[in-house]
């Protein structure tokens, strides 16, 4: 692998079914040591696009390296270069932590030499020391998914993918796992990970937004939330809510009016109403304003303003 | 106990139940009012479902009572199934009929009327959008109608309790957001609804949380009240380089948490006013320029972290 060359360039990669485009002329570029999230809705291409970049998929048009392989030349030594765990864990649970590692270091071909400095420091990474020798299915969610992640890193892959890898995970074990990514990361390793879940995607670097097959939106968590919300977001609690939601729906100046919990999160746009504005309005038409405050905007007020826009409205579903 | 008092829909009182040795939840008390959106919350394995299961009466607690709508479900648990409608995790749609279809399937299970059948079905797939889908197999639908679809059938008999066991999981954001707008639609008219979820952004959205942990409810409260009572205050810390700025943050006095996101730092501080400008003259010691800090909104998860925190060591 070049050593200095990013660790995954897309140009104008394809991938049709049929008459499907499932990724339509994706441009990309990954630099060494990155945490790049791919996140859109069901069908977008997501998964598509990272079987093709891990070389399960030929590409129909366009190409991709990954770690300086194509993957459509070249696409068994992108797999011997790369790492994969998935939230559901490939691990054997009736196999022991150590049993798994070994089998795991034997599918990627782990050299004798280095299998017991590569398995202790999977178990270390793990926190497994002195569960060596316990059935997997006996583990808590957080070790199996740390031990997972040590299974897929036996070989050291320069690139790991992960595909929702924390999902349903107790809160503090998946703090614990994007710290040993972000680790991994500090060390050269370069990670794509692959998520619906908006708060997976706030632990990347930068977040490359997938809808029909196409790039969308492109940039670090804090880019996404200023550049792509078309406005300013504010929360009002108010009564009734319904009735808000109603009238704000309509009125100049909004973009999206939606029910948050017992508040209103809304979006306003250039030229109609502004913050100031915002309670006179409501309760001319008879709703009771107790607050309205700017709120920073989340990834997913971010995701569905993108991907409502991206599809003119119609059911994105 | 005494029936319960006129707005409370589901009592819960020591609520207990094992699988062999493994107690699954343990002395488990709710009182869920009508008209709320009450969230279980919690990891898997923390009981969700157990508790979703004897709410719905399909399972028996070893200990404890459950009065649902005054009901008393331990006793009675046929009459309970007039009064919830339960949607499983794993909803049985049938693959091989068509959206309406299955939803008529259900309206003649339920006992709805061929004629209210009708017309609440086309009323639910409207709200759900799913009208210009109604002719497709349930096959060909994507993860995010599915769940519609399923929910929607859950609602053909008008009950006016639904209970939903992680109605979201592997819904992406804009399908999750067209569910909610339903949910809060049912709210306004009056239907009391207990879910349950692991994923604690969507939590946000409930007027109720219970926050489980390994079987027990932890803390319960309105997410509101709940970020109110987290220990401390959140600090984003944004800058070039946020690897060295946790690096640096870790271990100061007064900091309780810190974690690096994608582009900044969440740290959380026994007092902001205080240790904002020991951080700020922190950064300026190490030549550090551009570390931006701001106060951030805590996230259901911080709330979890800070007030449960995890005793098993996973």
């Amino acid at each position: 692998m070049n050593a200095t060359g990013p660790a995954v360039v897309a140009e104008g990669l394809t991938k049709r079914f049929r008459s499907f485009t499932a990724v339509d002329h994706l441009d990309l570029r990954i630099e060494k040591g990155e945490i790049a999230g791919f996140i859109g809705p069901n069908g977008a291409g997501k998964s598509t696009t990272i079987r093709m970049l891990c070389g399960l998929l030929r590409p129909s048009e366009g190409r991709a390296l990954v770690a300086g392989f194509d993957v459509g030349q070249q696409p068994e030594a992108v797999r011997e270069h790369i790492g994969y765990m998935s939230q559901k864990f490939s691990l054997y649970g009736d196999l022991t932590v150590r049993e798994n590692l070994r089998f795991f270091g034997g599918i990627y071909r782990v050299a004798r030499g280095e299998m017991g400095e590569r398995t202790r420091f999977a178990i270390t990474m793990a926190g497994l020391q002195e569960r060596e020798d316990a059935l997997v299915r006996t583990l808590a969610g957080g070790w199996k998914q740390r031990l997972a992640l040590g299974c897929a890193i036996l070989h050291r892959p320069p690139i790991l993918f992960l595909d929702e890898p924390t999902s349903g995970v107790e809160p503090e074990a998946r703090r614990r796992f994007w710290d040993l990514i972000h680790e991994l990361a500090a060390g050269g390793v370069t990670i794509l990970v692959s998520t619906h879940y908006m708060d997976e995607a706030e632990y990347c670097n930068r977040i490359a937004l997938i809808d029909r097959g196409r790039l969308v939106a492109l940039g670090t968590p804090g880019q996404l939330r200023s550049r792509h919300l078309g406005g300013e977001l504010f929360e009002i609690r108010c009564t009734p809510l319904g009735a808000a939601l109603h009238v704000l729906q309509g009125a100049a100046g909004v973009i999206d009016a939606a029910i948050f919990g017992d508040r209103l999160h809304v979006v306003l746009g250039p030229g109609g109403l502004d913050q100031a504005g915002l309670p006179g309005f409501l309760q001319e038409h008879g709703v009771s304003v107790q607050a309205v405050r700017t709120v920073t905007p989340s990834l997913e007020d971010v995701f569905v303003r993108l991907v409502s826009t991206h599809h003119g409205g119609q059911d994105s579903s | 106990m005494s029936a319960a008092a006129p707005d409370i829909t589901i009592l819960t009182q020591g609520l207990s139940r094992s699988f062999g040795t493994v107690a699954a939840i343990r002395k488990v008390d709710m009182a869920i009012l009508r008209g709320e959106i009450f969230g279980l919350v919690g990891p898997d394995g923390a009981g969700k479902t157990t508790i979703m299961r004897m709410l719905a009466g399909i399972l028996t607690p070893d200990a404890g009572a459950i009065s649902v709508d005054g009901i008393d479900v331990v006793r009675d648990a046929e009459s309970v199934k007039h009064h919830v409608s339960y949607m499983p995790q794993r909803f049985g749609l049938y693959e091989d009929l068509t959206v309406t279809e299955n939803l008529f399937f259900y309206g003649e299970l339920f006992g709805v009327s061929r004629r209210d059948r009708l017309a609440r079905s086309r009323e639910l797939l409207a709200a759900a959008g799913l009208l210009p889908f109604q002719d497709r197999l349930a096959s060909q639908l994507s993860g995010g109608m599915k769940q519609k679809l399923g929910l929607v059938c859950a609602l053909i008999h008008a009950p006016r309790i639904l209970l939903l066991d992680e109605p979201t999981t592997g819904v992406d954001p804009v399908s999750r957001r067209d569910f909610w707008a339903i949910l809060y639609s049912l709210r306004e008219s009056g239907v009391t609804i207990v879910l349950s979820t692991a994923y604690m952004d969507e939590a946000e959205r409930c007027s109720r949380l219970a926050l489980l942990h390994a079987g027990e409810i932890r803390h319960c409260d309105t997410p509101e009240r709940l970020k109110q009572a987290m220990p401390g205050a959140l600090l984003a810390v944004a800058g070039p380089d946020p690897r060295t700025l946790r690096t640096l943050i870790a271990g100061r006095p007064g900091v309780l948490g810190v974690l690096l996101m994608g582009d900044r730092v969440h740290v959380r501080v026994d007092d902001p006013a205080r240790r904002i400008p020991e951080l700020e003259a922190l950064f300026a010691g190490q030549g550090i320029t551009g570390a931006v800090i701001s106060s951030a909104d805590p996230g259901i998860e911080d709330v979890f972290v800070a007030l449960v925190g995890t005793q098993t060591a996973s």
